[in-house]
């Protein structure tokens, strides 16, 4: 055999070997892939919350953990409820269309009955915690023509009442509204909307 | 002496030590004519060391651990005050780390930009510049991950911010982010794998890169303020080249100058000033983290401010913040194509013409412009001023292969200058 040739057989051979070595490296990263994921405790942490909704003041906001998220409980006044309809122009989704919510929430007022709003208190942007700014006071932040609403400190972001963004904000869809249902008129289950009990 | 010597050849002999000094140091010939400029590596070397150094003593301390101690405070953010005001010394380990990291940046930057102006990052220096490149992400990384651990206000909102990023990349970004943070919100899992990634993964691959950068230095040698390769004039009878001078002991005294001057500022940052005014460590920082609620103004720290920037000034499109994340990225990735966007025949800015020297003075200004508003909230005009910048930014790399060949040059000295 001439030292040029190159011999087919080791050559097949080779390419095999490193094949089933390549594969056994890939299979054995797996494990240490999978253990970066959440663990069986964190997934277990999605339990429903039940919320008193009875010492909420009109026009007031609560603020409950759920999922190690904070979620808002708004009471909304007539007059709030009021401005909410007055600039569906100025928002880049008024209808709720590309934003998550569960499917009885998908109306203008974003909310079961429409003096509670419920929604999770993080910006669809990057995640930050908008601020509260209810009152229809413009300042620097909220600029001009404020109806009352949030106003995300990390990028700017700024939502109405019914946590629907205004056009302008980096963020590019409305609050998530989580599933929730009413057990009595001031109790509030959140995390679990099924019908029934 | 006699010992010392037969000791050495001894060793010799199973390791090459005395070839591996020649090699490095005392038959390096680096070109004479180093300037200021050529401080800034030896000086992220040393930074290094003091990271490492620093950060050994502080993990004998520290606890990542996000569950909250009796007196309501998380565990993390406890012993990190407990380093500050029980341990002895313990407040100059951490500032002296925590200063570390900001002057680190500071020594990498000016240490990019000696690179810049000097050409270095040309052939047949393109693997140096793009090892430097990975030790720049790295360094981010390794920064990134290092501000989650005292668990503050800035630790939490920042990390959930830089992690959310990740969630923007479409289809897999949610799964993504989830898999990061090891939990579906910032978490005590985050802490953990933050800490592990700070204090072994990313260092070990930091000193590997390192390691390549300066393996690859002493293979094609150093470029010199002339921009011209000393390699090319040698000395007839001992294949030295003319302008080469050995590291040591020429450059290692120059750079143990350098050290000095560099620890004396430093020092006075140390003991005098050693959050900077909310610039080295921000004040809401030394509040613990609070998952509910975001500070009112959250900014990354100042060596991130100009990323930031890009990716506040690009707006969303098609529902989705992933142009801005896409515009961050490319600002970064852009780095690493300079050797083959540049297409002008001279390497150092002293040869170049003055369209490259305007060139870079709007890239400079605009790094610093983008920097500033990083620190800064929105507002209209700032977002406009975001948005252009960061097209000069960018017009500095994509117009490059263009202006750096209209550009008229001088010619290039046949030796180097003083």
């Amino acid at each position: 055999m001439s030292n040029n040739e190159v011999n087919r057989t080791r050559r097949n051979l080779l390419i095999a070997t490193s094949v089933v070595g390549g594969a056994g490296v890939a299979t054995a990263a797996w494990p240490f892939i999978a253990s970066m994921t959440p663990s069986a405790k964190a997934k277990g942490l999605g339990a429903p919350v039940d919320v008193d909704i009875s010492k909420l003041e009109p026009g007031a906001k609560l603020t409950v953990a759920w999922q190690g998220k904070p979620v808002w409980i708004i009471s909304r006044t007539t007059e709030m409820l009021d401005r909410l309809i007055k600039h569906d122009d100025r928002l880049t989704d008024p209808k709720s269309e590309s934003s998550i919510q569960p499917e009885y929430c998908k109306n203008p007022y974003r909310s079961i009955k429409h003096e509670f709003m419920v929604a999770v208190g993080i910006c669809t942007h990057l995640g930050c915690s908008p601020s509260d700014k209810l009152k229809p006071e413009s300042d620097n932040e909220t600029g001009p023509n404020w109806d009352g609403g949030f106003y995300c400190p990390c990028h700017g972001s700024r939502f109405d009442l019914a946590t629907r963004v205004f056009n302008g904000s980096p963020a590019p869809t409305n609050l998530v509204i989580p599933p929730h249902k009413y057990l009595s008129a001031t109790l509030i289950r959140i995390g679990d909307d099924s019908k029934g009990a | 002496m006699k010992i010392l010597q037969a000791l050495l050849g001894w060793i010799d002999d199973r390791f090459p030590l005395t070839a591996t000094w020649k090699q490095h140091l005392s038959e390096y010939y680096a070109p004479k004519n180093f300037n200021f400029w050529y401080f800034f590596g030896s000086l992220a070397l040393l930074v290094l060391v003091l990271q490492i150094v620093t950060g050994i003593f502080l993990t004998m301390h520290y606890k990542p651990d996000a569950s909250l101690n009796a007196a309501g405070v998380s565990v993390a953010f406890a012993s990190v005050e407990y380093i500050m005001r029980d341990v002895d010394w313990g407040w100059l380990i951490r500032y002296l780390h925590s200063t570390g990291a900001s002057m680190f940046f500071v020594v990498v930057y000016l240490h990019m930009y000696r690179g810049l102006i000097y050409g270095s990052y040309r052939k047949p220096r393109e693997l140096i510049w793009i090892f430097g490149c990975f030790i720049y992400v790295a360094l981010m990384a390794e920064a990134f991950m290092g501000y989650l651990l005292p668990w503050g206000q800035m630790s939490f909102w920042g990390a959930q911010v830089i992690v959310n990023l990740f969630a923007a990349i479409p289809y897999i970004g949610d799964g993504l982010s989830t898999w990061i943070r090891g939990d579906f919100v910032i978490s005590d899992a985050t802490l953990n794998r933050f800490f592990s990634f700070h204090v072994i993964a990313v260092p070990l691959v930091l000193l590997g890169l390192v390691v390549m950068h300066l393996v690859a230095l002493h293979e094609v040698g150093s470029n010199n303020p002339d921009g011209i390769e000393i390699k090319k004039k040698k000395d007839p009878n001992t294949g030295i080249p003319l302008d080469g001078i050995p590291f040591h002991p020429y450059y290692t005294v120059k750079d143990i100058f350098g050290v000095c001057v560099f620890l004396m500022v430093f020092s006075v940052i140390l003991f005098f000033t050693p959050e900077m005014g909310g610039y080295f460590l921000e004040g809401n920082n030394f509040v613990p983290a609070d998952p509910f609620k975001t500070p009112p103004h959250i900014a990354p720290l100042w060596y991130f401010t100009a990323f930031y920037s890009i990716l506040r000034a690009v707006p969303p499109m098609f529902g989705s913040q992933f142009p801005g994340v896409i515009a961050m990225g490319m600002a970064i990735v852009v780095m690493f194509l300079l050797p083959w966007l540049d297409r002008s025949p001279v390497k150092s800015i002293r040869y170049r013409g003055a369209i490259y020297k305007w060139a870079l003075a709007l890239f400079v200004i605009a790094f610093f412009v983008l920097s500033y508003l990083g620190t800064q909230s929105v507002s209209e005009l700032k977002n406009w001023l975001a948005r252009i910048f960061s097209v000069i930014y960018f017009a500095f790399f994509i117009f490059m292969p263009w202006y750096t060949r209209i550009d008229k040059t001088k010619p290039e000295p046949e030796r180097v200058t003083a």
